[in-house]
């Protein structure tokens, strides 16, 4: 409850931090007050229990990935193979299709389901470099030909491999994004369950950024953020409530437009009514987006981007 | 000050101590020679005995690459907000405070014009000693607004980087920095702008797969770590024993993803060249 409590605890934290004597025993009083606040603090916002429920529908194995989606809303579906340099990489589908009566061009990462021999044969939706190069060609083609391009992202982030570093990770994610800035067709791009961090942002440079109810988007894993911060993985639950990964925040921070709806008890219980309510959203912002020419749209693409960030005033 | 901090509880979780075998800062990790601060300072931070590159902080860096007094700092009064009121073990706030007393800068990044040999250019210099030269909002700001400024001026952009990427706190807005300054970059490149590259020892994560891989010309000091993932991460995840160079600059130029390996003692020359050579084509 934002109570008086809260205030006077607030007030009385601030006073402290003002007084900038970083001396251990300004420290710990405010660690005490910071931990009382954080015991009271607990009513308007959401629970740790909500948030880590989106962190578990978001990794449900049953959830509806990639070609689940692509099965249920795009006609005469067409899958293109192979960055033509080295590989193809299975942790990333990409193809032209038809949606609500148009060519476009689908890129998403994809997971495999059921045994472990089918996750590992995609990697568990974690992308080499190689991946990334076949979705950017797969961008140009779209953007040759003027096909809108829809980007569904879900993975735990970019594969952690030697061979990944090796063949240029960091420079595929970059460049992934370059691409997609240059773009003058229609992007939209859904965070459909784990956006997780670059392998997330290499597709996420879109005109329009959507979000599903229950997925996640989010610069480190929960994992990873408590084993860094906390220096304990097994603080994952606590390490989530602190930075929030849910749609609503990423909402309220202006990070994503709008919150796709998910079926009642999550996307995994209902593939075709899921699918249904993100092929409403992406045609919406679609149709949105259909009124701007090319330059305009990479014009607002990066005006978008340009504007996220919070400096002290 | 600073040291005076009680970080006792964050100690307790630690891994076994690795500050007991620590040594002074001014001795060599590889060889063990040891300098004088003066002496240090005086061969640009390199081991005269083995060649290895020492951290620079960012104000050192301007004084070792910009001609005398032409540097002119921009965007000075940026400072991180607590958009998420982040609160670990410590509150982000706090830890902000803890590294401005440390290192004398508002952020992990000085943003500004000067000259390199005569060469007008923009520049943004990182610096790891602060929040180990995390990218949150206010780097973010500081390199679009370095882009534009080198629109404006019509001037090349060089950027000396040194990061562990993202910064947490910030949570999904430092992550929103990534396509933020990857926009500023092709913005610029629209405008025909040139743009060079300079890792140091680490450039990591966040930083790789945004602006400091999409440079016209990209270069390297010796020995620096430049991989996405850590090779901590990576060993975990293959469970085997990793190339020795894993992630290194001389690893990275190898595969080809570097236009050089540069020594300390000639970047600024070979800054000056590059410069050149992009001024007079135009």
């Amino acid at each position: 409850m934002a109570g008086e409590l809260e205030l006077r605890l607030r007030d009385r934290l601030a006073k402290l931090k003002q007084l900038h004597l970083p001396g251990a025993g300004v420290s710990d009083e405010v660690r005490r007050i910071e931990h009382q606040l954080a015991e009271v603090d607990t009513g308007d916002e959401r629970s740790e229990d909500e948030i880590w429920r989106s962190v578990e529908f978001a990794r449900h194995p049953d959830r509806p990935y990639t070609l689940d989606y692509v099965e249920r809303l795009v006609a005469d579906w067409i899958e293109l193979h192979g960055d033509r340099a080295r590989m193809d990489d299975p942790a990333i589908v990409s193809g032209l299709g038809s949606f609500a009566g148009r060519t476009v061009a689908v890129i998403g990462h994809q997971k495999g389901r059921g045994d472990a021999v089918q996750r590992v044969k995609r990697n568990f939706g974690m992308s080499n470099p190689e991946g990334y190069r076949k979705a950017m060609r797969v961008m140009e083609i779209a953007d040759r030909h003027g096909f809108p391009v829809i980007t569904l992202v879900d993975t735990p982030g970019a594969y952690p491999g030697v061979a990944a570093e090796q063949h240029g990770q960091g420079g595929a994610l970059a460049a992934s994004q370059a691409a997609m800035a240059r773009l003058k067709v229609p992007t939209v791009a859904c965070v459909i369950g784990e956006g997780g961090s670059g392998g997330a942002i290499a597709f996420a440079l879109a005109n329009r950024v959507l979000m599903q109810q229950f997925a996640i988007y989010s610069v480190i894993s929960p994992e990873g953020c408590a084993s860094i911060l906390w220096r304990d993985a097994g603080q994952a639950r606590k390490a989530a409530a602190a930075f929030r990964p849910d749609a609503v925040h990423c909402l309220e921070l202006g990070v994503i437009d709008s919150i796709i709806p998910e079926p009642e008890g999550g996307a995994h219980t209902n593939f075709d009514e899921a699918a249904k309510l993100l092929g409403q959203s992406i045609r919406a912002a679609l149709g949105e987006l259909g009124k701007m020419n090319g330059e305009e749209l990479r014009r607002d693409r990066r005006n978008r981007f340009r504007s996220h960030g919070v400096i002290a005033s | 000050m600073a040291s005076r901090i009680d970080v006792s509880i964050e100690h307790k979780h630690a891994p076994p101590d690795a500050g007991a075998s620590k040594k002074h800062p001014n001795t060599c990790p590889k060889c063990n020679s040891h300098y004088r601060e003066d002496e240090l300072a005086a061969n640009l931070r390199v081991c005269a005995q083995c060649g290895y590159h020492y951290p620079v902080g960012a104000l050192e860096r301007i004084e070792q690459l910009l001609d005398p007094g032409s540097f002119i700092e921009e965007a000075a009064d940026l400072r991180s907000a607590d958009p998420l009121s982040f609160f670990d073990l410590r509150s982000y706030k706090e830890r902000i405070a803890e590294a401005e007393l440390k290192t004398g800068l508002g952020d992990a990044m000085l943003m500004g014009q000067g000259k390199i040999e005569g060469n007008n250019c923009q520049l943004t210099v990182m610096d790891f000693s602060f929040m180990a030269g995390s990218m949150g909002s206010v780097v973010g700001e500081k390199f679009a607004r370095a882009c534009e400024r080198a629109i404006e001026r019509d001037v090349p952009l060089v950027s000396v980087n040194a990061s562990g990427g993202a910064r947490m706190q910030e949570g999904i807005l430092s992550l929103m920095q990534v396509p933020k300054t990857v926009c500023a970059v092709e913005n610029m490149r629209d405008a025909h702008i040139p743009f060079i590259s300079v890792l140091t020892h680490p450039t990591t994560a966040g930083l790789l797969a945004s602006f400091a891989t999409l440079g016209d010309v990209t270069i390297a000091e010796p020995g620096t770590l430049m991989c996405f993932t850590g090779p901590r991460v990576v060993q975990q995840t293959v469970r085997e024993d990793l190339p020795e160079d894993f992630g290194r600059a001389e690893s990275n130029y190898r595969f080809g993803h570097l236009d050089a390996i540069v020594q300390r003692r000639e970047l600024k020359s070979t800054l000056a060249k590059l410069l050149r050579l992009f001024d007079h084509g135009r």
